[in-house]
């Protein structure tokens, strides 16, 4: 069965069609168990998601800030398996129709092996993978197996990242480009850095894949903001905090389905 | 070029004069590259850039020869240790005393070569990770000379159990921050260390305090550190005058022991001997054994041998001593130990600690519980040699820092406990010295 790198692409499209930017919901799976994480995707999606990012938890996740690194503490003490990441991402994409990629580290698929994991991922009915540790140069092997798939190679960009580079990125990568809104790790920040603008500006003048923007987005207004200039908006740890803020599983998803209707109205409000 | 190192006594920092490996993209073998976030790649080009060319500079050269003799005391001593190697089957042992060096450890050999490539590089603010403390206290020392904001990312485990190379980062200026991550050691100091790099880069420099990381930090380090294998077969050359049989060191991520065998690499009569930490018991999964038990993975941007599940979840590695407690390994140890250049000793606590307290009282030299893994390492080694063997050891630091610990494991703090263990302790170091050691006890048997 092949990957929806298809659908990722055309979901995309349809929201540059509406003239506005995507929103992409970062979630990770096992989180707080695994059949309680299928349930805050679904209603991420219910929220009003175009596109999941189901994370795969890692005990070592240096890109992140601490409130993924303790749903992914929770996940990891729960027993998650990557099988539970599969089953996380069909669920989730057989009850919305709407693409689903996993974001993970490198290592946790190196020793699965890549070969298997991409088969079994284009199976689940996933879109594609975000690698934030494997950089282009050492993606090679990891791209051969995606295509064969039908999935996408999400590669993030940085405000650092020079020009000749974001070129090589872009004609490296598909599906769309994640490009980071400022240095350092996953969080909620209090504003979107300037950097944001810029990064995007060079990314899509490096190439013709969309960019879409992460770090640091938790609210609708950050959304709008944002959603000005990107073909994407990128929301994790603000979901995540609103389930470890929630009494109950019951007002968690509530609480998820509610941001993400906050901030789908948010992308929509942008002046474009 | 030559495949001999500089033979010039006034020359300390003498990177590989053959530069065989790593390649171009930091590869030994299957071994290494660049497994780094995006963020983080135009810092590290800029690393490798102005590495090459500091390599070449001998302004560069000279900077860092001048601090390794008047800052640093280099050249280290060979300290030949009798009455240690009656117990090691009567094989001449030597020790490399890189425990006499400023701060007490090697860990200094390549804080003084960063912290002044941080200066190069027009950078401000260091950040460093430290299991032991050995590495931190090293980096603030090197960052109050050169006027360097300093920041030590520390396991809240090791700031427990190396509470006073904590006060000593702090006496010199540094701040130091307890990582509750993770396992709360090394890995977890490194992780943190990383995250702050990603939202700093601008201004700082991850000073990496051993021969893992992404290229070229492999081969960057190593170079600072090969001036310990360097001085040692000129010296050993000199004293015994022929090549060791074995070179021996304790390997956590590794950079001691590649300091002292990459010298030794060309010499095919020379056996690398690395001693990791086998804990508990290589048996017992409390261990730190990476290239005994782990499989090739990536750990901290390269791939090596790694301690992680049947899914890549890197498992907490564990060792009475916070050096080598490490989950991952160099690269360059695991290309060594696959085309079989180096052969790697799990070494346990039990066998650490007695032979640390048999350096002490044989030789009035307290080792690092970390270098007494390479003291039992020679012991082994040695009675495998016998008599006419030659050994060399790497004494890579000082035991100051672990007389805590050392005082808890030997139960010197309770009288009674005291009384016992010194009497269990004797009769181990006359048993040795009657050559009834081990059951491999082949060497004391001749």
């Amino acid at each position: 069965m092949s990957g929806n790198i298809q659908l990722l692409t055309d979901t995309l499209a349809a929201a540059r069609a509406e003239d506005r930017a995507a929103l992409i919901a970062y979630y990770p799976a096992g989180f707080p168990t695994v059949d309680g994480g299928i349930d805050a995707v679904k209603a991420v999606f219910d929220g009003g998601a175009d596109i999941v990012e189901v994370g795969l938890p890692y005990s070592d996740p240096v890109l992140d800030g601490p409130v993924i690194q303790t749903a992914d503490d929770i996940a990891l003490r729960g027993g998650v398996r990557i099988a539970d990441v599969l089953r996380t991402v069909r669920e989730a994409h057989e009850a919305s129709g709407r693409p689903v990629l996993v974001m993970t580290y490198w290592n946790p698929i190196d020793r699965y092996g890549v070969e298997r994991f991409t088969a079994e991922l284009a199976d689940a009915g996933g879109a594609g993978c975000i690698l934030p540790d494997l950089p282009v140069q050492e993606s090679g092997l990891w791209r051969q197996h995606a295509a064969k798939h039908d999935l996408a190679t999400v590669f993030v960009v940085a405000p650092s990242s020079k020009d000749a580079r974001l070129a090589e990125i872009t004609a490296a990568g598909s599906g769309f480009v994640y490009a980071a809104s400022l240095m350092g790790v996953t969080g909620t920040r209090e504003s979107v850095g300037e950097q944001a603008k810029d990064v995007v500006t060079r990314t899509r003048a490096a190439g013709d894949l969309p960019v879409c923007v992460g770090l640091g987005v938790s609210n609708a207004a950050q959304a709008t903001e944002v959603a000005a200039f990107a073909d994407g908006v990128i929301v994790g740890s603000a979901f995540v905090k609103r389930v470890l803020d929630a009494p109950d599983h019951e007002a968690a998803l509530a609480g998820v389905r509610e941001l993400a209707g906050d901030l789908a109205r948010g992308v929509r409000a942008a002046a474009r | 070029m030559s495949t001999q190192p500089s033979a010039d006594p006034s020359a300390f920092f003498i990177p590989d004069p053959e530069g065989r490996i790593p390649s171009a993209e930091g590869y030994f073998g299957a071994f290494g590259g660049t497994f780094i976030p995006e963020a983080l790649v135009a810092a590290v080009d800029e690393v490798a850039v102005e590495y090459d060319k500091a390599k070449s500079d001998p302004a560069f050269a000279a900077e860092l020869d001048r601090l390794m003799v008047e800052y640093t005391g280099r050249p280290s001593p060979l300290t030949e240790v009798p009455r240690f190697a009656a117990h090691a089957g009567g094989a001449r042992v030597f020790l490399k005393r890189e425990d006499l060096n400023h701060t007490g450890s090697h860990k200094i050999n390549n804080v003084l070569g960063q912290a002044l490539l941080t200066k190069r590089m027009g950078k401000t603010r260091i950040v460093a990770e430290t299991g032991a403390g050995q590495h931190g206290v090293a980096t603030a020392t090197a960052c109050a000379l050169f006027g360097l904001e300093c920041v030590i990312y520390m396991g809240e485990i090791d700031t427990e159990r190396q509470a006073l190379n904590v006060a000593r980062m702090r006496i010199l200026g540094a701040e130091v921050v307890a990582v509750k991550s993770g396992s709360r050691t090394l890995k977890d100091a490194i992780n943190e260390a990383f995250r702050d790099w990603v939202a700093s880069v601008d201004t700082t420099h991850y000073l990496f305090g051993t021969v893992a990381g992404p290229h070229p930090f492999p081969a960057m380090v190593r170079d600072f550190h090969r001036v310990i294998g360097v001085e040692t077969r000129r010296q050993i050359l000199e004293r015994a005058g022929r090549l060791p049989d074995a070179a021996i060191a304790c390997v956590g991520g590794g950079s001691n022991a590649i300091g002292l065998f990459h010298p030794f690499i060309p010499d095919a009569g020379v056996r690398l001997v690395g001693c990791e930490a086998a804990g508990h018991g290589v048996a017992t999964g409390e261990h730190a054994a990476t290239l005994t038990v782990g499989e090739p993975g990536i750990l901290h941007g390269s791939r090596s041998y790694v301690l992680q599940d049947d899914e890549g979840q890197i498992t907490e590695p564990y060792s009475i001593s916070a050096g080598l407690d490490y989950p991952g390994i160099g690269p360059e140890h695991a290309y060594l130990k696959d085309s079989g250049r180096a052969e790697y000793l799990a070494v346990t606590d039990d066998e650490a600690m007695q032979a640390l307290r048999l350096l002490s009282r044989t030789e009035g030299v307290i080792p690092a519980i970390e270098s007494a893994h390479a003291l039992a390492g020679a012991l082994t080694v040695g009675r495998e040699l016998g008599e006419d063997g030659l050994i060399v050891v790497n004494l890579s630091g000082r035991g100051d820092k672990d007389m805590d610990t050392a005082a808890r494991y030997f139960g010197l703090y309770d009288a009674d406990a005291a009384v016992e263990a010194e009497a269990a302790s004797q009769a181990l170091i006359e048993d040795d010295r009657n050559g009834a050691g081990t059951a491999t006890d082949e060497g004391a048997a001749k």
